[in-house]
Order: structure tokens, then sequence, then C-alpha cells
């Protein structure tokens, strides 16, 4: 795909001035004598808080200014009754946060926060503005019992709808042990199976045309191709959809909520997991946001181990998309070579790690241990021989006719749609915007690696592969850098909030000791402050949204993560097409649902 | 025309079905070979009783049908699946002595009829499923089969001009100088594809489409009925291979080796050829195989047809 040029925004459409000047200049602009007050954070992040009055002049304003490259990037909020440390934060008890991007040459990010009162409070909602913020709002009511006003469908998302409460309120309980004892009634059964049950009117769908009856198809939360615990109904006239529906929520483990009951430290294991093919790839934003809200700097060593061991889980679970993605329109071979190939990924991550997929490895300050003697010779063994396979597997499925003929124009949308939906990652750049976190904004040491950002044409499902493979090829060539420039050196920060702590000097005198008794056995007091950490992972932009109230634990654990408003655009993509395109797109979406339900 | 011995009748049918199911072990070996990996090879030797435990389990399952379906018909779609493929091996002529009923003399069109009656069993499967899936797959076999019986019947034209009889018998002998598979070559590429088509097959398996319909028109048999279903594509494949031997690739002559042992040979060939496209190939979309069928199939074998009764004209004698 490198062959294509890449259609960079070209220069005089950069907005000259960054988002958070035309914020200050679109609240001036909106005639609210309430002043703009801004908000310092540990990451550096403008940060705002506006006026609920304010809030939708000030959006559509952003949303309508041209060039159409700002992104609703993630929508959440916080509970804030009881927190102690809000030093220059108006009161509230509870704060929405619009988190803002704009693709341009950098990633120019920007937040707004709107202080609420009242234990149900209401805000004017901006799903009319970015598609986007549909399931967001929806996921902030579901979880925080928030209301936004003028959303067409607010609904529960993650929890069944028959769930009361809002669980990420601080008087959520968050564990079953706060609970009396659990049991499922027949009339339970049959009240949850029944809450279940599709309505299409309350969807504002039709039963039938004029001229025929639609079909109501359930596809999911077991199918074959839903690569997982999902649902989508669909509404079918023969086998065309004329609407879908997607369902989701089935995977929800209350991920951000654990966040808020485990210590800083205990809590990376759960982060293996949410996109589950992603392993130590999602430890990294993660365990970046704590470094910021801690104020450690991680040895260099330690940064090129962590982005050597992102790429290999780049690679295996691009390896599992393209697999999946050839069985999804009917190939049946193509998986089992992919697996085997990941399976020698994981074989050297194993080798480092001592885990295969999950191996919860990144450690606050650095990695938990240094490279094992001989792991340059395994993984140059891997990346050696991986790019002749891809030639093959290219040969097998990307130039087979019919594989084209089921993916070419199949699924496509435009940069400005994927902006509008919040689309990041490969499916953003196969529209053809060359934009990649990891140049536009290089975290731990891609600023000094050089990779090259593959980019598709027309945002097809065929461009989607075709962006994913050519990554593999980038990370193949990341890891080799990687490998011959490899610093020596310490793996984990000397910082007294490194987790677990450094030993060296805990038998020698008594202070040193009690502080690395508490540290284990507590974990680390991180100082208070908010910051998060941004990374390109596997399927589009992660980021970890964290707040420290001065505790061993987080007081709120947003994650961002890409699945999420990727499934929201399915709608869009599959109205009109038969029911064998709706697969090939799922497939060429490339998500797994406990990214999305967290 | 001497009547064939009963025990020949007995034994056909038995040995298609122990050649189905070992088929079913065949594929998976065969897969996992292509597939870089192993496949059953723990059950007897090399896998090969892993047919015969599949087959205890299918028989032993609860023999069960959903209370939402057609009950009748529910129970009577698998059975006309597996008969019809069975009742068509009668004419197949295995060699020039071993056959039940090769020379009947419109073994051609009752091998057609059988499988166009074959239809029947997937689309009453669907519909009396009567589960949206299953009616989807119905759906299609119904639209599928039927169009391309079609060109299945347009293709094997031009063998019946050239031998001059729908007598399968016939059809072999008069490959003794030259297999049709020359002169006939598009009649032979699109009979292929039908025959793929026809007993949908990979990459033409579109009334099952995994992964769209989670198993198609069969997505509510279990146990025995699903087994019939089973063995009968397996069957299938075997027929389809069968015919095409006989119809294209001279039957059972050959130099040297037995009869039999040349119809066998490329008989298995022809099955493992199927089994190879489905290693290969991904699935259509339904409205892309309609099109192959109506725009290019059915184009090719009216040409056949056409340069096939000039060529006869032209050569024919007076």
């Amino acid at each position: 795909m490198t062959a294509t040029a890449p259609t960079t925004l070209a220069p005089e459409r950069i907005i000259p001035d960054s988002l958070s000047e035309k914020i200050t200049d679109l609240h001036k602009a909106s005639g609210i004598p309430t002043p703009l007050l801004r908000q310092t954070t540990r990451d550096g992040v403008a940060t705002f808080w506006i006026t609920p009055a304010a809030l939708r002049p000030v959006l559509a304003g952003l949303k309508h200014a041209a060039p159409t490259t700002h992104m609703l990037f993630d929508l959440t909020a916080i509970d804030e009754r009881g927190r102690r440390h809000r030093d220059e934060q108006p009161a509230a008890s509870f704060t929405v946060v619009y988190h803002l991007m704009s693709l341009t040459t950098r990633a120019d990010e920007a937040r707004l926060k709107v202080a609420l009162t009242g234990d149900s409070p209401v805000l004017p909602g901006i799903s009319d503005l970015w598609a986007s913020a549909n399931w967001y709002e929806r996921e902030i009511w579901d979880l925080f019992g928030i209301r936004f006003e003028g959303h067409p469908f607010l609904r529960r998302i993650l929890t069944p709808p028959t769930w009361t409460g809002h669980p990420l309120r601080k008087d959520h309980h968050a564990r079953a042990t706060e609970m009396p004892p659990y049991s499922l009634t027949e009339d339970e059964e049959m009240r949850q199976q029944d809450a279940m049950r599709f309505d299409p009117s309350l969807w504002g769908m039709k039963r039938h045309s004029d001229h025929s009856d639609f079909m109501f198809l359930n596809l999911g939360p077991n199918h074959p191709s839903v690569h997982g615990v999902f649902r989508i109904i669909l509404q079918l006239e023969g086998e065309r959809i004329v609407d879908a529906v997607p369902d989701i929520g089935f995977h929800h483990r209350g991920a951000e909520k654990m966040g808020e009951r485990q210590s800083w430290h205990s809590y990376i294991p759960y982060t293996d997991r949410v996109d589950y093919l992603g392993g130590v790839m999602n430890n990294f934003p993660y365990v970046m946001a704590v470094e910021t809200l801690a104020g450690i700097t991680v040895p260099p060593r330690a940064q090129m181990i962590r982005v050597m061991l992102a790429e290999l889980f780049r690679i295996a679970s691009h390896l599992v998309f393209y697999g999946t993605m050839a069985q999804d329109v009917g190939q049946l071979s193509p998986v089992f070579y992919m697996f085997t190939d990941r399976e020698r990924v994981f074989g050297v991550i194993e080798a480092i790690c001592g885990f295969r997929m999950h191996p919860a490895w990144f450690r606050i300050g650095g990695v938990a241990m240094d490279l094992p003697a001989g792991w340059e010779g395994l993984i140059r063994a891997f990346i050696d021989d991986l790019p002749r396979r891809l030639d093959e597997y290219d040969a097998m499925v990307m130039r087979n006719p019919i594989f084209k003929a089921r993916t070419k124009g199949v699924g496509a949308y435009t940069t400005a749609e994927a902006v509008e939906w919040g689309v990041t990652g490969p499916g953003l750049r196969a529209c053809g915007l060359s934009w990649d976190y990891r140049k536009q904004a290089p975290y731990a040491c891609y600023g000094d690696l050089e990779f090259e950002i593959p980019t598709g044409n027309n945002g097809d499902c065929y461009d989607r592969i075709a962006v994913h493979i050519e990554e593999i090829r980038q990370s193949l060539r990341i890891i080799r850098q990687c490998i011959d420039n490899m610093p020596a050196g310490r793996v984990k920060a000397d910082h007294p909030l490194t987790t677990p702590p450094p030993r060296a000097r805990t038998m020698h005198d008594i202070e040193t000791l009690i502080h690395h008794f508490l540290s284990v056995s507590w974990g680390p007091v991180i100082p208070p402050g908010e910051a998060r950490a941004c990374i390109e992972a596997t399927k589009g932009l992660n980021s970890y949204f964290l707040i420290s109230d001065g505790g061993t634990t987080s007081w709120r654990t947003r994650i961002r993560t890409p699945s999420f408003p990727h499934l929201q655009m399915i709608p869009l993509l599959s109205r009109g097409v038969l029911i064998a395109d709706l697969i090939a797109i799922i497939g060429s979406i490339d998500f797994v649902m406990a990214d999305v339900d967290r | 025309m001497t009547q064939p011995p009963l025990l020949t009748i007995i034994l056909t049918p038995l040995l298609i079905l122990a050649l189905a199911t070992l088929l079913t072990w065949v594929e998976r070996r065969l897969l996992g070979l292509w597939q870089d990996r192993y496949g059953p090879n723990r059950v007897g030797p090399g896998g090969l009783f892993q047919a015969v435990a599949d087959g205890i389990k299918l028989l032993f399952k609860q023999d069960w049908i959903p209370p939402f379906a057609d009950k009748a018909v529910f129970i009577l779609a698998p059975a006309i699946g597996m008969m019809t493929v069975m009742l068509s091996f009668a004419v197949i002529p295995v060699t020039a002595r071993q056959s039940i009923a090769d020379h009947l003399n419109v073994g051609l069109l009752f091998v057609l009829a059988m499988m166009s009656l074959g239809v029947y069993a997937v689309v009453l499967a669907g519909w009396a499923s009567n589960s949206k899936y299953a009616l989807l797959g119905g759906m299609r076999a119904a639209a599928q089969m039927i169009s391309y019986e079609v060109f299945m019947g347009l293709s094997l034209l031009g063998v019946v001009m050239i031998t001059g009889s729908f007598s399968l018998h016939d059809i072999v002998t008069a490959q003794s100088g030259l297999w049709f598979i020359i002169p006939q070559c598009a009649g032979f590429v699109v009979f292929l594809l039908a025959g793929i088509a026809e007993t949908h097959r990979l990459p033409f398996d579109l009334p099952e489409g995994e992964n769209e319909l989670g198993a198609g028109f069969h997505t509510e048999y279990s146990g025995m009925k699903f087994g019939m279903f089973f063995l009968a594509e397996y069957a299938g494949i075997i027929l389809v291979s069968a015919l095409v031997t006989t119809l294209y690739l001279g039957g059972w002559q050959g130099p040297l080796l037995p009869p039999v042992l040349w119809f066998a040979l490329k008989t298995g060939a022809l099955v493992a050829f199927f089994i190879l496209l489905r290693a290969a190939l991904p699935r259509p979309r339904y409205d892309q195989l309609m099109a192959l069928g109506w725009k290019v199939l059915l184009p090719v074998s009216l040409l056949n047809i056409a340069a096939t009764g000039t060529v006869l004209m032209l050569h024919a004698p007076g």
C-alpha cells in the first residue's frame, strides 16, 4: 500500500491556532458571561471548565469549523462526591469530560469539563453534533445516571436493561461480597429473558414496508462471525439489510470499576484483558498514565523493551485479524497458517515474559525483568522468517480474485465519516489519512525509530486489510531497530514510587525498609492529579485517563478503547448491503468484544 | 441387458455409505495436511476409526425435533437427500460389468432427475425448520441449485451429442479413443463447477455458509438426521466425481491397471481436488455466484453446444 501516495493534510488546511485557542475564541464569541476556567493537569492537555449553557455553542463551533478534523475522542464522566483533592476546580457532584482531538500533523488535544450538581443531573446532549457521542452518552447514562437532553435513544448500553443503579457511582457496590447472596429464580430468569427480546418499534423501526414484511434476524450474541459475544439485530428484506442495531454489553466486566478497587500496581493484569489480543499493549497506556501522575521517568532500556514487546503484540494481533478476516469470507486455511505464526510470536513473548497472551509485564516505572540471555537470536529468527510468509499470504489471500470481489468496494467510508464516528487506527488510515499517534505524538522511544505509516485509498474492507498487513511489516522494521539499538542500563526507574520498589538498600536502613514494606503491602500512594496517556494500540487509539485522589487506588480509571466507536458505525456501513457483506465488514473492523465492553 | 445380481444391489449402497463415512476422515486428514496441522490421528490406525466414532456419536445423540418445526417434513428432508444421491449411483458404470443399471437408456437423465429431487432435501429442510437462518439457507439453496442444474444439464449435452446416447455405459465406451475432456473441455469445466454447486461444497457452500448463517439449512438438525445430510454431502462428492470420471475422463478405461482401479483412481483424484478447493478458496457472495452462473457459465455451455453441433455436422458421414 505504500505505493500509493498518502493524503497527508495539505499545509494550508492545517489550522494555525491550536484547539485550546479555538475553544477560548468560541467561548468568547458565544457571549456567555461566565469565564472559561482553566485547570492544570499532569498530562499537559489543555483542560477547561465550561458551563452547561456554553457547552453546545462551543462544541458546535468546533464541529462545524473547517477542516473537519476535530474528533470527539472520548466522552466520559467522573463521580466527584467525596473526592478530596479538587484544587482549582469548581464544586460539582459529577463532572462530564469531553476529550477532543484534532487530527492535524500533530495530535492536538483539549478537554472540556462540565460541573454538574445534584443526584440526577441533566446536560444537553451532543449526538446531533458528533454521531459517535450517541453511545458515549448512553454509556454515561448507564454507568453514572446523567441524562442527556435531546438524545434519541437514552437507554442502558453496557449493563442489562433490568439493572438497577448506576455502577460507576461511588455508592454503587463494587464487589459481590457487598451484596446478599444471589439466586436466580424462574420468574427472574423469565424477566431477564423477556428483557432481551428485541422490539423494533422501540427503535423506531417499521415491521413492514408498502411491499413486503421485514424479517428481523438476531445475529448473535453467539454467532461464528461476531468475534465474541456481540449481537446485531438485522432488519432484512430478503438478504438485503435495511437497518442494523448493534447490541453490546455482553462482555462488560466492570474494568473501570475494578480500577477503583485495585491498587495502582495490581490493576496492571486487568488491563491485559481489555483488548485481549493486545497483551502488554494494554499495559502501555496505563503505566504511562500512572508514571505521568507520579512523575517517574522511565529509563531508555525499559522504553525500548516496551516498544519492542508492544510491536510484537501488534504483529500477533494483526495476524489473528488477517486469518479470521479470510475465514469470515469463507477461506478456511489462512487462519491456520497465521495462528502458526502467532504461536511463534508467543514463543518469543513467553521466553521474555513467562506468559503468552496476557503477560502483564510492564511495571510502574519500567518492566518486570531484564531481557533473558539469547533474546536477540530468538526474535531475529522470527522477524527474518515472517516477511517471506507474509508474501505467501499475499498471494493466497490478497491476490485471490474471489477475496477481492468480496472485500473491494465493500464497507467503504470517507475520512470525514471516520472523524465523525471517532474511527482511529488502521480503519482511519485505510481512508487515506496518514495519521498515526506514534508519529503525531511520539511516546516512549517511537520518536527515535524509523517506520512508515501505511495508508489506503478507498476506506473499504480491502484497504483496511492491506493497511493491517503493511503494519505488520512496519512493526518488523521497528523490532529490528530495537534489537540493533537496544540501550544498556536499568529496566526500572530509580524512583520511590516504582513498583515493586527497588530492594537493594532495604536491608541497610530502617527507613527504606519501612517504605518498601508499605509500598509492597499497600501499594504505592500516587500523588493527586489527573493524567491520561494515549497510545496507538493494535486497533486504534487506546487511552487511560486516571485520576488520583492521593490514595493507593485510583479515583477514576477511564479506559477509552478504539473498538467501542468502531462498532457504533456498523449500522451506517451495513444499510443496503447483503448479509455476506456485513460479515466481511465486521471482520475488517478488527475488534474484540472485551475492548468494546470493558 | 442382464439382471444384476441381488448381492450387488444390496452391497452398493452399503459400500457407498462406508466410503462416504471414510471420506469424512479423508477430508479432515487432507485438510490437516494442507493446513499444517494433524487432523484426527488418535482413534485407530492413523485416526481411521474417527469416522466410526463420529458415527456412533451421531447415532446415540438424542433424536430431537424442535417444537416449532414442521415435524413430518423435517424428518422427510434428510431422507430425500440421502435417497436421491444413493439412487443416482445405480446407473454409474464402475466397470463394463460392475454396475446395477448402467445400460439404462436414459441413465444420464436419471442422474439429473435425482439431482433435481435432491434440491428438495435442502429446500424442505430449510423450510420445515421454521428458523430464520435455515430459511435463508434454504432460499439460497433453491436459487443456487436450480440455476446450476440448468448449466449442468446444458454442459452435458455436448457429450450426449457426440455419443448419441444417454446411457452412461455407451458414453464410456465412446471414449475408448479419446477422453471427452479434450473435445469437451468447456463442458467439463462447467459441469465440474455446477457439480460443486450442486453438492454445495466450498466455494459454493452458500446454503450452509457457516460464517453467515451459522449452519444454513441444517441449523436445527442434530443427531443422525444431521448425520444423513452430512453423509449425503460426502456421497454427493463421490457421485459428482464418479460422474465426471464417467463423462469426461473415460470411466474405467486405462492401460495396464484393472478397470476398477482406474475408476477408483480417477474418482479419488477428483474427490481430492474437491477437498483441495475447500482448503484453498474463499466463498463468493450470493449475487456473485448467480452472476457467474447466468453471465458466464450459461453462455459458455450454449456456445459449447453450438460448437459441438457444428463440428458434428461437418464430420457427419454423407
